[in-house]
């Protein structure tokens, strides 16, 4: 009781510093393990981009500036030829490859996903083992359905070729994932077979955040379907949806194993991540696969940045 | 007019039993050919056919697969375990402090998570092989905590967050320490919270391809999507489905059946990593 007495007493201001000491003890740890597995990599890699540091030789390397990135030489006969990432066709097929993967899936995966998070909403009989069923995807793991689906388009043997020609849809077997017309395209159909339950699933929480009764009254003044969609239940969701598309997309951005384990090597699909990885440990050019992990850092920094300086992200997380 | 409503209802059942096959399908495919061997295999089959379990005896029975569950169990556990302990305390302040720098704070640890892997390989490369931890469990569980470590301090602030103030004041008046407040009265009531953040994180870190894929260089060391992904069959041209989708299963049915135990909580734990952002 007596305890009690002192502590309602003491002046606040000191309590709030105690809790203001406290707080930078919990969180240093973190801040030190953090700074030791993210910015000091990410600071040497940056680095690394700036040299010729090989693989089997880490710490020989040279200053060479923008070299990597971009540099000239003027030949005695007044050509000047160019080198560097920034003038290497691969890496801008890669840079196209990736963002056409990431418009496309993204887009894709938040139609799809706001259409099945409408029909989970609906009150129906097995709504629980719907929304079971389309959670198994989401944990499977990507490189387990990479194989999969690798086995399901195979081209001699696989399911989906034996569906279409049974439905007459196509006339011989196609090599999904061979073939460099198709093998982007078998890429978006995993990826968003993989990842619409998420999408679906934070979509259905927005949803069900919005009060019932709206819906009874739009119902009530005889409001077409349709137009409630458009007019009531899309705005609501629209800051749910808005962090789930920036996540998504950020995700998109640096996708890595399933192009890896679906379509290796197919000039169709590389991404950034993949063509980066390559230079960096197959190929022996590190500083240059650095030089290339570096813009892709650079380029979703940019896509960050903007979105924040957009103000659709709130920064402190008091209003939510 | 109730035809219409008839007609309603088997569109709208139409509609739910197509999103199930398409979500199961795949699945329900690859068990299906984990039953199949020799030219069995090679028969497109839409219902169950043979069941022979070579395929699971088989690979039971390569040392290495066992292997790689065992590292993967290793380094998944003690990620999360590692990430745990250094978040309960971090997400405390950053949910229950006020102080300067907090959202901005928030913010990197948000970008963290976000950030491509790829950006910090090299130079993790680097600092692995400078400790020495090259082809060894450690260098997952050091790489694996630039996303563990990030997603359930975010996770746990948002939880700690939505804790009434009351039980802290009463705590605070009673003279307990930050410390004691943690340990004492915020553990008990954040459990559910812990088991689904780490249920997740663990998911993350069984299914990391990358930096497994890039920091082991033996077969022993590698865990279970790099030993999936390089499954090879006797001769360099022939890829043993039937092995590949035997491991798959084996791997994944522990998953599915975690998540749909936990599917509310998961749900949950996702929304309040993402929709709350």
């Amino acid at each position: 009781m007596f305890k009690k007495h002192t502590l309602t007493n003491s002046p606040t201001s000191s309590l709030q510093q105690q809790k203001q000491r406290a707080a930078f003890w919990f969180l240093a740890p973190m801040l030190l393990v953090l700074l030791c597995v993210a910015a000091w990599p990410l600071l040497r890699s940056i680095y690394f981009s700036f040299t010729d540091t090989s693989l089997t030789d880490l710490y020989g390397g040279e200053w060479v500036g923008f070299k990597n990135y971009l540099s000239w030489r003027t030949l005695s006969s007044g050509r000047t030829i160019y080198s560097g990432t920034l003038v290497d066709p691969a890496w801008w097929n890669a840079v196209w490859n990736t963002v056409k993967f990431a418009v496309v899936s993204v887009t894709l995966e938040t139609i799809i996903g706001l259409m099945v998070a409408l029909v989970l909403n609906a009150e129906f009989k097995g709504r629980g083992l719907v929304r079971a069923a389309i959670l198994i995807p989401w944990a499977i793991p990507t490189i387990v359905s990479a194989k999969m689906w690798a086995w399901m388009f195979n081209d001699q043997f696989g399911i989906i070729n034996d569906m279409l020609l049974t439905v007459g849809l196509i006339d011989h077997k196609i090599a999904w994932t061979a073939n460099l017309d198709t093998a982007m395209l078998s890429v978006l159909i995993v990826d968003i077979w993989k990842t619409t339950p998420f999408m679906a699933l934070l979509c259905l929480a927005g949803l069900q955040m919005i009060p019932r009764d709206m819906y009874e009254s739009a119902k009530i003044d005889g409001i077409h379907p349709v137009k409630v969609f458009f007019q009531v239940t899309l705005p609501l969701v629209k800051p749910a949806l808005m962090v789930a598309v920036i996540f998504r997309t950020l995700d998109a951005l640096r996708m890595f194993d399933l192009v890896y384990v679906l379509t290796p090597n197919s000039t169709a699909t590389k991404t950034m991540s993949i063509i980066s990885r390559e230079n960096l440990i197959e190929f022996d050019k590190f500083a240059y696969g650095s030089a290339q992990s570096t813009l892709l850092f650079a380029i979703i920094a940019v896509c960050v940045a903007l979105y924040i300086w957009l103000g659709k992200l709130d920064l402190n997380g008091d209003k939510s | 007019m109730t035809n219409k409503t008839l007609r309603n209802n088997i569109a709208f059942y139409a509609i739910v039993v197509v999103i199930v096959l398409i979500s199961v399908f795949p699945f329900y495919y690859a068990i299906l050919t984990s039953f199949k061997t020799g030219t069995d295999l090679f028969k497109v089959n839409y219902f169950p056919s043979s069941f022979d379990f070579r395929n699971y005896i088989d690979i039971l029975n390569n040392g290495k697969f066992i292997r790689s569950t065992l590292n993967s169990i290793f380094i998944a556990s003690t990620t999360v375990v590692f990430a745990l302990f250094l978040a309960v305390t971090a997400s405390y302040a950053l949910a229950r402090v006020r102080f300067r720098g907090r959202g901005l704070l928030l913010m990197t640890i948000l970008a963290v998570s976000m950030f491509p892997q790829i950006a910090v390989l090299a130079g993790l490369f680097e600092l692995i092989r400078f400790i020495g931890i090259y082809n060894t469990p450690w260098a997952m569980i050091l790489s694996y905590t630039i996303f563990t470590l990030p997603f359930t301090v975010w996770v746990l602030t948002t939880f700690m967050r939505d804790l009434p103030v009351e039980i802290e004041e009463a705590a605070i008046v009673d003279g307990a320490t930050p410390w004691v407040i943690i340990t004492q009265i915020f553990m008990p009531l954040l459990w559910p919270a812990l088991v689904t953040t780490g249920l997740l994180a663990f998911i993350g870190a069984w299914n990391e391809f990358l930096f497994a894929l890039t920091f082991t260089a033996s077969e022993t060391m590698r865990t279970v999507p790099v030993a999936i992904a390089m499954l090879s069959g006797s001769s360099q041209y022939e890829t043993p489905w039937g092995l590949i989708m035997a491991a798959s299963v084996l791997v994944t049915v522990p998953l599915v059946i975690l998540v749909l135990i936990f599917q509310r909580k998961i749900v949950s734990g996702l929304t309040a990593g993402g929709v709350k952002g």
